[in-house]
């Protein structure tokens, strides 16, 4: 089943276009890594795909037009002496349309600490969030996208600014997500392409798509062999 | 001592410091968290030409230095939404363009020779039962607004694209924040005047701030530490015979500076 469809899409902010005749189709369960140089217009991607942007030309279809995305933004260290607590942070999550006068109301608060579990953070919700580690930041960003019970959850850049065993929980915690919603994941992370993405798409400018079961098989990958990222990122640049 | 609390114009002194304190903690916290305090010392500064047009029109000083700081907050506040990249151009122009305005205003004043320090040091020692009524009434509203629409502004402040994403009018709530700002500064200038403005929105709640593990427990310590930043000020000056605001303010400083050391000694126990 398509969740997203993108046909012919086209994006500048200025004369230049940023994105160029982009043919895009997310189905329901994958797990899609964008990758690409920076500046090759991935984050424009997810802007329009959020709709934050809007197309020059093309068109951005949704399977449903209420269907719940969640969105982990890029900078997780934006604010950090601000003070918040994580459990305030999942909150925000909410779109509040029915919310009591003051304040959350219990189902809110509820549903932000169901969130807190499914990303194992929730003995930390009273804690404030510039004292939690990089990764345990990063999974409230996840819980708070996961409050409007998403189908698709877009998270830029998920693990730019976090050490490799934090890294290694952000992947596995959305491998477990995967099983129940859509990820489409930017990044330059080409181990998470490589174990846990279905389907790459490599952006500069134009895109170039590719499954990875077949590429993988392309590659031939076994434990043993001698593997180059440099290599395998220009094979998927490559327009196939 | 105690015998000067029996004087009708000290007791509205210290209602009004502690009013003031209040609304200011409020405030400050919002003003600190959303980096706006450049902005803050702008719109204290335009409220000058509110205070002349006040004087020029025989209007209450309240009424006509609102009506200029909220302009100056509903300008800045468009300005900062449409050309975020000049905006410390624009708020030192409308911060000199409201000051000049209003030392015209007043030398076209006819026979009126006012005493320009009190409004930017502060004359909390010239409180009116009507400025108190004024006061109260202004923080009752900032309370209410801040509790109805806390999740909003807490989201907004924190991470506005996100909070846009999630259906929340972001421009509204920056002006909104902006305008109870401008509110909250003009009866702050009637304590510590239009110049310590701004010591008194931050210097409270850089200490809150450390101490705080949210945003309205922030707003709450910062409302209580000004208050007593305040109540001290005023008798120090009482009992040195020194300008009240400026005194205000330097007790607070020498609190920031007392609090910084304390803290480090304690940073440096836990090391050990």
């Amino acid at each position: 089943m398509t969740l997203i469809n993108i046909k012919n899409l086209s994006f500048g902010y200025s004369e230049e276009k940023v994105l160029d005749n982009i043919d895009l189709q997310v189905e329901q369960g994958d797990f899609l890594a964008i990758i690409g140089p920076n500046g090759g217009g991935k984050s424009t991607l997810l802007k329009l795909i959020l709709g934050i942007q809007k197309p020059r030309s093309g068109t951005i279809d949704f399977i449903d037009n209420s269907i719940p995305i969640g969105y982990v933004p890029q900078n997780i260290n934006i604010n950090i002496d601000f003070p918040v607590t994580a459990i305030e942070v999942v909150l925000m999550g909410h779109s509040g349309t029915k919310r009591p006068i003051f304040g959350y109301s219990t189902s809110e608060t509820m549903c932000a600490m169901q969130a807190l579990r499914e990303v194992g953070m929730e003995g930390y919700a009273k804690y404030r969030i510039g004292s939690l580690s990089g990764g345990q930041r990063q999974r409230v960003m996840i819980a708070r996208a996961l409050c409007s019970h998403p189908s698709v959850v877009i998270l830029d850049e998920p693990t730019s600014s976090i050490d490799a065993n934090g890294q290694k929980q952000i992947y596995d915690l959305l491998k477990e997500l995967n099983k129940t919603m859509t990820i489409i994941v930017v990044s330059h992370d080409i181990s998470i392409i490589m174990e846990y993405a279905n389907k790459v798409a490599y952006i500069n400018k134009t895109l170039s798509f590719h499954d990875m079961k077949q590429t993988k098989t392309k590659f031939s990958l076994h434990p043993q062999d001698h593997f180059c990222e440099v290599e395998l990122l220009q094979l998927l640049g490559k327009n196939s | 001592m105690i015998e000067v609390l029996s004087f009708e114009f000290m007791q509205h002194a210290i209602i009004a410091g502690i009013l003031v304190s209040l609304a200011s903690g409020i405030i400050g916290s919002l003003v600190v968290v959303n980096r706006m305090v450049f902005l803050a010392g702008g719109i204290a500064h335009t409220a000058y030409g509110g205070i002349g047009l006040a004087l020029f029109l025989g209007i209450p000083i309240f009424a006509g230095a609102s009506i200029f700081a909220v302009g100056a907050a509903l300008l800045m506040a468009f300005l900062t939404l449409k050309h975020r990249h000049r905006i410390d151009t624009f708020i030192g122009l409308i911060w000199a363009v409201g000051m000049a305005i209003g030392v015209i205003l007043i030398d076209l004043t006819p026979g009126y020779n006012v005493d320009l320090l009190s409004y930017l040091f502060g004359s909390i020692l010239a409180v009116s039962l009507d400025d108190l009524y004024y006061m109260s009434g202004l923080l009752f509203v900032v309370i209410i607004i801040v509790t109805i629409w806390y999740r909003e502004i807490l989201s907004v402040s924190y991470d506005s694209e996100f909070a846009s994403l999630m259906g929340i009018n972001v421009p509204l709530f920056y002006t909104l924040i902006l305008v109870i700002s401008a509110l909250t500064i003009v009866i702050a200038i009637k304590v510590v005047g239009l110049i310590l403005v701004i010591a008194m929105l931050t210097i409270p709640v850089y200490i809150a701030e450390k101490l705080s593990k949210n945003l309205l427990w922030m707003m709450f310590l910062s409302g209580f530490i000004a208050s007593v930043f305040t109540v001290l000020g005023l008798f120090m000056s009482y009992v040195f015979d020194l300008t009240s605001g400026a005194t205000i303010i330097l007790v607070s400083a020498v609190s920031l500076i007392l609090f910084l050391i304390f803290e480090k000694f304690q940073n440096r126990q836990k090391l050990i």
